[in-house]
């Protein structure tokens, strides 16, 4: 099952329905990897309260993910992972290092605005350093 | 209950179907969500070690009781290639395959009972169980 892709503003979010098989989370990888660059998204939120269970690759998908995106100028975060999930992945020893996680969609997209504005900030310091050369 | 669920593995989508079905067994013998999860998160490493290195295989799922305790068991068997060095195929890390070498190792970790046979260029089977106390 495609997993559907909304874009809102300068963000990409993506919306796990439903129990996802290997094939779908390579072709939501690539339709991420794809649409960061076409829209050009700052930010990318992958919701995975829908999944029951994730196991070593799905992990390491969303992963992936995070770090394709980041090499195309978008930081990720992922939202919504379920308590029994988080329990059942520390014990198979999944982690997500690297990779942000929130708790839900609000939470992601505040993350996201955060990181926005610290970019701006950054800039206007780099700025003003240009000044005074 | 008695009766065996036969899960066959041979495609991605055979194994979230086996997870699944392990889950729905799970929940029929009562054991509660972090549980099911727990379950279904182990057939799933089990379902993918068939993938990657049978390419076939099956999974069969039943309960079974103990005295006073219940259990799901999950019995994954393919005639793959057999596992060379059972004592290392359950390290964390070993992996011959690329893989991160957690599937065994996180399978072994998530459930209660766990036993590997396998004979080199014959196949392996894996039976792991999980337990609940039945209260009277």
């Amino acid at each position: 099952m495609e997993v559907p892709i909304l874009k809102q503003g300068q963000y990409l979010i993506a919306s796990i329905q439903s129990a996802l098989t290997d094939a779908d989370l390579s072709q939501l990888r690539e339709a991420l990897v794809e649409r960061v660059g076409r829209f050009r998204s700052r930010g990318v939120i992958v919701d995975v309260t829908a999944l029951d269970v994730m196991d070593s690759f799905a992990v390491r998908t969303l992963r992936d993910i995070a770090h394709m995106a980041r090499l195309r100028g978008a930081e990720t975060v992922i939202v919504g992972i379920q308590p029994e999930v988080a329990f059942a992945m520390v014990q198979l020893g999944l982690t997500l290092k690297g990779v942000a996680t929130a708790l839900d969609l609000e939470e992601g997209l505040a993350f996201l605005d955060k990181q926005a504005q610290g970019r701006i900030a950054g800039k206007r310091i780099q700025g003003s350093i240009d000044h005074g050369r | 209950m008695v009766d065996e669920l036969l899960v066959p593995v041979a495609s991605d989508v055979d194994v979230v179907h086996a997870r699944q079905r392990g889950r729905e067994l799970a929940a029929v013998a009562g054991f509660g969500s972090g549980d099911q999860t727990v379950i279904a998160a182990a057939i799933s490493e089990i379902a993918r070690n068939i993938l990657m290195y049978a390419k076939r295989g099956e999974i069969a799922l039943s309960v079974t009781t103990n005295g006073d305790r219940q259990g799901v068991v999950v019995v994954a068997r393919d005639q793959g290639p057999g596992i060379k060095d059972v004592t290392r195929a359950v390290q964390d890390g070993f992996s011959t395959s690329g893989g991160l070498g957690l599937g065994l190792p996180g399978a072994r970790r998530l459930m209660d009972d766990f036993e590997i046979a396998s004979v080199p260029g014959q196949g392996t089977t894996v039976t792991m169980k999980k337990w609940r106390r039945l209260h009277a």
